[in-house]
């Protein structure tokens, strides 16, 4: 299926040449032995595709910027808002409301006017996906969320291009290199998603805003030695990165022999929101009821115990007026339980919904059977029911 | 024998916030009953309600993963064996 090159590996006599200003920006480059005029023409030449403009997008679009990749393509559909400043560097204040694409494209021609950006203001899909990343020689994963990851996947399978992947959790990240040279790709590292839910995002559970900064930087190492056909590549090694203790390590990683070839692309949303047999969760103990809901049941007299389970700095930032207790959810997944009767009906609400619904689960294996979680937490109630609650 | 098992930021509210345990096991599959047993919290996440272990969790021995070990959790255990958990992430942009 691949007729796609290997950027390293493109014949000298195709590559552009370089001229008096390159020579002067790239200088400390032509003199590294591995590098080299050859290797600025090859950068020069190159194409990199880039899925996301956040975190780890960032800084990777600023150092490709910089190192002379020729042309950079972005896929984000986003707008800058207040909250990503403390991690994605490529915005500034100036840019909050506007859309991140024409953010992200001013700041890498002020790095470097040569570069040629190309915009794609869309959602990746699987229908649009074989086309938009056809034309680059690297594509660069820097998504936030499972769909696009397999669909960004699986569309550099069929297209036999390679894929660097980078992924962020609090004070933690994964590094790898997908389907290259023949290694292995990220079904062959988790074949399936997890079920939504089970796993909190980082707008829930938070990321150190420097973190992205550290992965990035090595998806943008591994792009430019791809792009240089140079180096020993992360391909069939996992990257682990912890902030917290300051500590890399490496697992390995293999093709899968038992996967399933990939042939096509398929619905992810479908793929990812409802799981096959083996990643089915158990049936839920609690109830799920979102903030319309929840405030006709209190209008009409029901009276829960409720539970705010965020942490003590987002209780300063809002809080709910009818709320009564205070306890952050790792102390109920600890064990935790409020002194009550199990039958009695609590309510549990975090910030958007993810960690109220451990704790109810773990609320529900100490016994408790009348349990509901605020769906959408203190931000969706904000949004129905009590419109002057700040979000944050 | 008493082995490390490495547990991720995401599972560790189960594991009273501790980013590594010692369990007792003379195998892999041993010691994550082990584990599962101690911290009862951590067995929805990585088991699925077959009892195997979930699609989106990788076990690691040493720096090998246990899926592709020929006795996979059957493979037995040295003294100082440390087991990594490393499940699937997905943050990055937002």
């Amino acid at each position: 299926m691949s007729a796609q090159v290997d950027p390293g590996e493109r014949p000298v006599d195709e590559l552009p040449a370089l001229d008096a200003a390159d020579v002067a920006r790239y200088s400390r480059h032509l003199i590294l032995d591995e590098v080299g005029v050859e290797g600025q023409r090859r950068l020069k030449g190159g194409s990199v595709l880039c899925i996301g403009t956040g975190g780890l997008g960032s800084p990777l679009l600023m150092y490709l910027a910089a190192a002379g990749v020729g042309r950079i393509g972005i896929v984000d559909f986003d707008v800058v808002d207040e909250s990503n400043l403390q991690r994605q560097v490529i915005h500034g204040t100036a840019a909050v409301g506007r859309p991140k694409l024409e953010s992200a494209r001013a700041r890498i021609l002020d790095i470097n006017p040569r570069c040629q950006v190309d915009l794609h203001p869309v959602a990746l899909k699987a229908d649009n996906a074989l086309e938009i990343l056809a034309p680059y020689d690297v594509i660069v994963d820097g998504t936030d969320n499972f769909p696009t990851r397999y669909l960004v996947n699986d569309a550099c399978v069929l297209l036999g291009k390679p894929n660097v992947y980078g992924s962020i959790f609090k004070f933690e990240g994964q590094a790898s290199v997908f389907n290259y040279r023949g290694g292995p790709q990220y079904r062959d590292l988790y074949p399936e998603p997890p079920p939504p839910g089970l796993v909190p995002s980082c707008a829930e559970g938070g990321v150190l805003g420097i973190l992205p900064g550290v992965i990035g930087c090595i998806q943008a190492t591994e792009t430019v030695k791809i792009l240089l056909g140079k180096g020993t590549s992360l391909s069939g090694r996992l990257l682990l990165y912890d902030a917290l203790n300051m500590r890399f390590r490496e697992m390995r990683l293999r093709r899968d022999p038992d996967a399933p070839a990939i042939t096509e692309l398929i619905d992810y949303e479908q793929f990812c929101g409802i799981p096959g047999a083996h990643a089915e969760p158990p049936a839920e103990p609690f109830r799920r009821q979102g903030p319309r809901e929840v405030a006709d049941r209190l209008a009409a007299g029901w009276d829960p115990l409720w539970i705010d389970v965020r942490k003590p700095a987002e209780w300063e930032i809002a809080r709910i007026g009818r709320a009564q207790l205070f306890v952050p959810h790792e102390q109920i997944l600890a064990g935790w339980t409020p002194d009550l009767p199990r039958d009695r009906p609590v309510l549990l609400q975090c910030k958007s919904g993810g960690r109220s619904a451990l704790a109810a689960e773990a609320l529900a294996r100490a016994g408790f059977t009348n349990l509901t979680n605020l769906e959408g937490g203190i931000l969706g109630w904000g949004r129905e029911i009590e419109p002057g609650l700040p979000a944050y | 024998m008493p082995v490390t098992v490495h547990i991720p930021t995401a599972l560790r509210a189960y594991t009273e916030k501790q980013a590594a345990v010692s369990v007792e096991g003379d195998t892999v599959d041993a010691a994550l009953q082990a584990l599962t047993t101690t911290y009862g919290g951590l067995e929805r996440h990585l088991r699925g309600p077959d009892g195997k272990l979930r699609s989106f969790v990788n076990v690691y021995l040493g720096d090998e993963d246990i899926r592709f070990l020929p006795e996979k959790g059957a493979t037995a255990l040295a003294p100082g064996a440390e087991l990594s958990i490393v499940p699937s992430i997905a943050g990055g942009a937002r």
